[in-house]
């Protein structure tokens, strides 16, 4: 099966997260960016997927800070192709005009199955591989922690809340939300990822033109206010100890002892 | 003696030595280039100096010691004897030029030899005494990572005693015999003279049976001699012959440096690491000074040689998966270079473990929390995994601001570290530094998030490319900054600095900071008023003391505030790893049967009354507060500067942290 | 645009989620506000029961062999068709696993804007205005929308609203007859001789534990305390404890009376799970972790030195 994973460059939430002057979106300009986490995932669950059964995957990303080290290091871990689509997309991207650009690029794209991380830290309208089934019209499913093929297509473990599986039978095309790889991602080492980065190999393709809008407009962006704040404990391990051992007895959940 | 007998002895001899001797020289030139033909004369230095001065074994444990080295020089005496007693096959009366009984050398040459037989004699007796009744636990192999060596037969080294024993009875039966076969001959009273034991010797040699008896101990230690030349490349013995060469060819780079070059496929092994394999005799030494070893790992680099010299000589073979060891074994190391230090044959575990790690990390088989921190390595530049934007953070708590040294030049660079910097304890000491070099008006300052991980651990956890990563982000930082030289908190960050970025640039000096506060008061730019008194130990640093010789600086530190130093057992060079190093920090340790950090504060306590156990390393302050606290000691572990500050009359250190934070 | 609160009913065969109980607390406030009706949206094959109790004004009801068990397909489908026809202002969906199929891909179907990981929903005019959860709950982003919107709402946002008597409307839909997706099976959790639910002292544990072999500690503790060992995600998804010990969003919600976090950074997934524990004892280095946020006490000492210490202490005080 041939495997597309489209793969999202977000804010490092390890940094301090500056906002804009306009205090409506993080000062992108100055942030660190990394691969979303979940997408981590979906390429490790398509390695996975072509190591057992052949086939190829193709990691596709947009022009977004740093996305070159991560598209080679999805080249180094495995992945057979790895595509740039270029443009201007510094003021960060939508879900819905992300899902619109991938949409149109994947139109005279040959591939099976697109899998994509589930959600990412900015997609606050709407998850990407979702908007992404329903423009192209193929089936989809969110929170998979498995895939395997199945009859001539797919089958997808389906989490939900409480530890409920679904196993659903996919036939056709469609796009799959990964919430965890089968196991975790695998380890690429930099002499990998720098072999990768010398050998080339980026195709880089203009972004298709696209019209999305998502009709929602961030007013305000702002920390939440704890509302709370445990109190720390102070001292070494073993004080540490000792005060936890005091609140627990005092609440009656050990017994014994002075 | 039967010229034609001999001959064919020597003959048969030699032929099976050639042919076992073959296919070990095929694998030696077979294997991988390893530039080890540089610096001849610092090469046949150190030759003089660690072969044939015998240095690791004088100052090594004694009195094995002592008899190595008294065996291995009575070999080297007896080298001549063996050529007189081969030559005496068809040549009665055949002595070595200069060394007969007339000439010059030839008295005093006759003498040395007769008395190092006895000497020698009396060393393997006490060496079968060590394997045969008191049974050293260093010959036998230590639990659980020595198991098979522990299960294996140890006669070859008790058959190997007896064979020497065997050519040193020939020689003194010939010898004794022929100053009765030939009493009156001028040459041979000549040679009593100078041979008292084998004269003494001769008395029991009835004069009847004098020239068969001769004939017997020529007979007896020439053919010793032949079979135990074969059965040297076959046993463990077969250092008699390679040692010397390993020594010879021994790495010349700084302890600290590993190489570029290292092949990264461990398949591949150099001709060095081959002819580090065919040397090892099995001594035990490495295993004994092997923290990894001591805490219960499957690592003890005595077995790890053997295992792979086991699978270069076909002896035993790689696993399904291509494997010599376990990956836990190579995992297990702290790179604390205590086994290298100990090595008498000049043997490099480290580097090939780390070779093996190299490879391990390039299929990404490693623990979760070790890829996790390689992750944080490759994302943030510092193993905790925070911002850069945090690395200065600790600097909050001084009244004064530290120069950043890319805006400004600067005399000293300070390259803090992630411990330094990120760990709690640490910051406590980073800011003691700080204010004592602040107050002494030095002029220095740092790189705040510019600065990355030097990369010591990280290479030595076998991720090359990362490593190399994090020097070319320094050594840009460095050339955006203005200084004379760099000085480190950590000892790790030291060692890659100071031996391993020159391979990728120009290199400032690299000093430790005890280096630079010693100087500091000794040239009384620092006073210090009042003497601390305390009884004190101190923790040589691997990093600090074996792998870069700087043992001196923190004991002058220590004298110089007025601290009472009480040595440990092991110190200087000779120190022992807290088990923090080559990143096992960042590896499980609760399987450990006893971590070697705590072994150490135990060490420590058993010198008595110690009011501090002195750190001058970051990790080791984290490494020894927790075993100090798990252990339960009645003394303090403290980084030395706490003790410089109130030498200088600032405060208790308690009250110096309180007012810091 | 009409003036109604749609909220999509989450079932299963007919056993009503309590995350829908929670959209329809909130649809009934903005619904008097807004003039209009709530009503719930039911997908079913032969659960209609599942309407009575509903607090809602009105229930579409659509019935179709297809929607006997969540196919995601099926379900924007069926919602598409419900919105396209009768415009609502405001639908709601819960951010489950469910939720999150359905809201985006009804987004981009019915194009109508989406607010996503929502815990405020307010009309301001014609206008919605939502606070959404984002960048791993460390912002909040207050978003306007004008005009309809779809909010998909993380639990226990809204205070939950029940008993009612709707009037049930049936609807149909189209496009549910030929769907590529096919419902194979459920599994459930795997029996376990723990349920963490039905615990009163949970130790819990996070990526911060590092490796499977230092869980250990972490039982030691709970073995003193008489209490068992959880999980935050990173550690089920390693394979180092049982999926069913995993508390959060994708694994259950419990509520001991004591919850020692060793090792958990508190994403909002997981503090969903556990943030009505009656007393939280959160240790972890990281000084800024969200966990000291719900926590009732913390410390940012090595998990590794205190859960040793502690252990101790219990068992000598136990006895």
């Amino acid at each position: 099966m041939d495997i597309v994973v489209p793969m999202q460059q977000t804010v490092d939430l390890v940094e301090e997260l500056e906002l804009n002057d306009a205090g409506t979106d993080v000062e992108r300009e100055y942030l660190k960016f990394v691969a979303n986490e979940w997408d981590e995932q979906a390429l490790e669950e398509a390695l996975l997927f072509k190591e057992a059964t052949g086939g190829t995957v193709t990691v596709v990303g947009i022009d977004e800070t740093d996305v070159d080290g991560t598209l080679y290091s999805a080249l180094a871990k495995g992945a057979d192709r790895a595509v740039k689509l270029s443009g201007d997309f510094e003021e960060g991207v939508s879900s819905h005009r992300r899902a619109a650009i991938l949409a149109a690029w994947l139109g005279d794209q040959s591939y099976d199955l697109v899998l994509v991380g589930v959600q990412s830290p900015e997609d606050l309208d709407g998850q990407t591989g979702v908007i992404l089934a329903n423009l192209l019209d193929v089936a989809h499913v969110s929170v998979a922690i498995g895939v395997e093929p199945h009859d001539g297509g797919v089958k997808v473990s389906q989490e939900f809340g409480g530890g409920v599986v679904h196993e659903l039978a996919l036939s056709g095309r469609a796009v799959v939300g990964i919430q965890a790889a089968r196991q975790a991602p695998r380890y690429v080492s930099i002499s990998r990822v720098r072999a990768a980065m010398q050998e080339g190999g980026l195709n880089e393709t203009a972004a298709p033109d696209v019209d999305a809008e998502t009709g929602t407009t961030v007013r305000r962006l702002y920390a939440p206010e704890s509302t709370s704040h445990a109190e720390m404990l102070e001292g070494d391990a073993d004080a540490v100890a000792a005060r936890i051992m005091e609140i627990v007895r005092e609440r009656g959940l050990v017994k014994g002892g002075s | 003696m039967s010229p034609v007998l001999f001959s064919l002895a020597l003959v048969i001899a030699a032929a099976t030595f050639a042919a076992i001797m073959a296919p070990r020289v095929r694998l030696l030139l077979g294997a991988g280039p390893a530039p080890r033909f540089d610096q001849l004369g610092e090469r046949l230095r150190r030759t003089a100096v660690y072969a044939f001065g015998q240095k690791k074994f004088l100052t090594g444990e004694q009195p094995a010691g002592l008899m190595h080295a008294f065996i291995f020089w009575g070999f080297m005496i007896l080298g001549l004897t063996v050529v007189t007693l081969f030559a005496r096959g068809y040549s009665e009366h055949f002595y070595l030029p200069l060394l007969g009984p007339g000439d010059l050398l030839g008295g005093p040459y006759t003498l040395l030899r007769d008395l190092i037989q006895v000497t020698v004699v009396v060393a393997v007796s006490y060496a079968l005494y060590r394997r045969l009744i008191a049974h050293t636990p260093r010959l036998f192999g230590y639990r659980p990572a020595e198991e098979r060596l522990h299960g294996e037969a140890h006669w070859e080294g008790i058959l190997i005693l007896f064979l020497i024993l065997g050519i040193m009875l020939g020689s003194l039966l010939h010898e004794g015999a022929r100053l009765v076969e030939f009493a009156g001959e001028a040459s041979v009273e000549k040679e009593r003279g100078w041979e008292p034991i084998s004269n003494l010797f001769s008395h029991l040699i009835p004069a009847g049976n004098a020239a068969t008896i001769a004939e017997v101990g020529f007979w007896m230690h020439n053919l010793i001699v032949l079979a135990f030349l074969n059965l040297l490349p076959l046993s463990k013995h077969f250092h008699i012959i390679t040692a010397i060469p390993n020594v010879f060819f021994g790495s010349l780079r700084p302890r600290g440096a590993l190489s570029k070059t290292d092949p990264g496929d461990p398949d591949a092994f150099t001709w060095k690491q081959v002819l580090d394999m065919y040397s090892c005799t099995e001594c035990g030494r490495c295993s004994a000074a092997c923290p990894a070893t001591a805490s219960g790992t499957d690592l003890a680099p005595r077995q790890l040689i053997l295992d792979l010299r086991d699978v270069v000589l076909g002896r035993t073979e790689r696993t399904e998966d291509g494997k010599i060891v376990s990956d836990d074994v190579l995992w297990a190391c702290t790179t604390c270079m205590a086994c290298v230090e100990a090595c008498p044959v000049g043997i490099e575990h480290v580097p090939t473990i780390v070779q093996g790690r190299r490879k391990l990390v390039d299929q990404g088989a490693m623990e979760p929390m070790l890829q996790d921190t390689l992750q944080n390595f490759a994302q943030q530049g510092n193993s905790y995994g925070k911002s850069s934007r945090m690395r200065a953070r600790w600097t909050k708590g001084l009244d004064f601001k530290i120069p950043d040294a890319r805006k400004e030049p600067v005399k000293y660079l300070w390259f803090v570290g992630d411990f330094a910097s990120f760990d709690e304890r640490s910051q406590e000491a980073s800011r003691r530094i700080a204010r004592i070099l602040h107050g002494a008006g030095v002029s220095f300052g740092m790189l705040y998030e510019g600065e990355r991980n030097a990369g010591n651990d990280v290479r030595r956890i076998g991720e090359e490319g990362l490593f190399e990563l994090l020097v070319e982000h320094n050594m840009a930082a460095f050339a955006g900054a203005e200084f004379k030289a760099i000085f480190t908190t950590d000892p790790h960050s030291l060692n890659t600095l100071k031996n391993e970025y020159g391979d990728f640039g120009e290199m400032k000096p690299v000093y430790h900071y005890t280096e630079l506060l010693v100087e500091l008061i000794e040239d009384g730019t620092i006073r210090l008023p009042e003497p601390v008194g305390s009884r004190v130990t101190y923790h040589d640093p691997c990093y600090l003391a074996r792998y870069n010789r700087i043992t001196d600086a923190p004991r002058r530190l220590l004298e110089a505030v007025g601290a009472q130093l009480v040595e440990m057992p092991r110190h200087g060079t000779n120190t022992f790893c807290c088990g923090a190093g080559g990143g096992r920090i960042w590896m499980d340790d609760s399987k450990l049967v006893e971590r070697p950090s705590e072994m150490r504060v135990k060490e420590a306590a058993a010198l008595g009354e110690l009011d501090y156990f002195v750190v001058t390393c970051p990790k080791d302050l984290a490494m020894y507060s927790d075993a100090a606290a798990t252990v339960g000691v009645d003394f303090e572990v403290i980084e030395v500067t706490a003790l410089v500050e109130r030498a200088m009359g600032a405060a208790e250190p308690g009250e110096l942290v309180a007012g810091a934070t | 645009m009409g003036n109604d609160i749609f909220v999509l009913v989450e079932h299963t065969a007919g056993a009503v989620d309590d995350s829908t109980h929670e959209l329809l607390g909130k649809a009934a406030e903005l619904a008097g506000e807004s003039g209009g009706r709530t009503v719930a949206c039911l997908l079913h094959a032969g659960a209609a029961d599942a309407t009575s109790g509903l607090a809602a004004d009105a229930v579409l009801s659509v019935e179709h062999p297809a929607l006997e068990h969540f196919l995601p397909e099926a379900y924007v489908k069926a919602m598409a068709s419900l919105l396209a026809e009768h415009e609502p202002r405001l639908t709601l969906v819960a951010n489950t696993t469910v939720g999150m199929d359905v809201a985006a891909g009804l987004s981009a179907r019915a194009a109508v804007p989406l607010v996503a990981y929502c815990t405020a929903v307010a009309f301001e005019g014609d206008a919605v205005v939502a606070t959404s959860q984002v960048f791993g709950g460390k912002l909040n982003a207050e978003v306007v929308v004008d005009g309809a919107a779809i909010c998909s709402v993380v639990a226990g946002s809204f205070a939950p609203a029940s008993g009612g008597s709707p009037e049930v409307t049936e609807a149909s839909v189209s496009g549910l007859d030929d769907l590529t997706t096919t419902f194979l099976r459920r599994v459930e959790p795997e029996v376990s001789d723990v349920d963490i639910t039905a615990e009163e002292i949970l130790i819990s544990v996070g990526r911060g534990i590092g490796g499977e072999e230092n869980i250990e500690l972490a039982q030691e503790l709970a073995d003193a305390l008489g209490g068992v060992v959880s999980a935050s995600r990173p550690v089920t998804d390693g394979g180092w404890l049982p999926k069913t010990r995993q508390v959060g969003k994708s694994g259950r919600k419990v509520k001991p009376k004591l919850y020692i976090a060793c090792g958990i950074s508190g994403a909002p997934e997981h503090l969903e799970g556990m943030g009505d524990a009656e007393l939280i004892i959160a240790i972890n280095t990281d000084e800024n972790a969200p966990i000291f946020d719900v926590a009732h006490f913390g410390t940012t000492e090595d998990l590794f030195d205190v859960l040793p210490a502690l252990t101790e202490q219990v068992e000598s005080a136990v006895g």
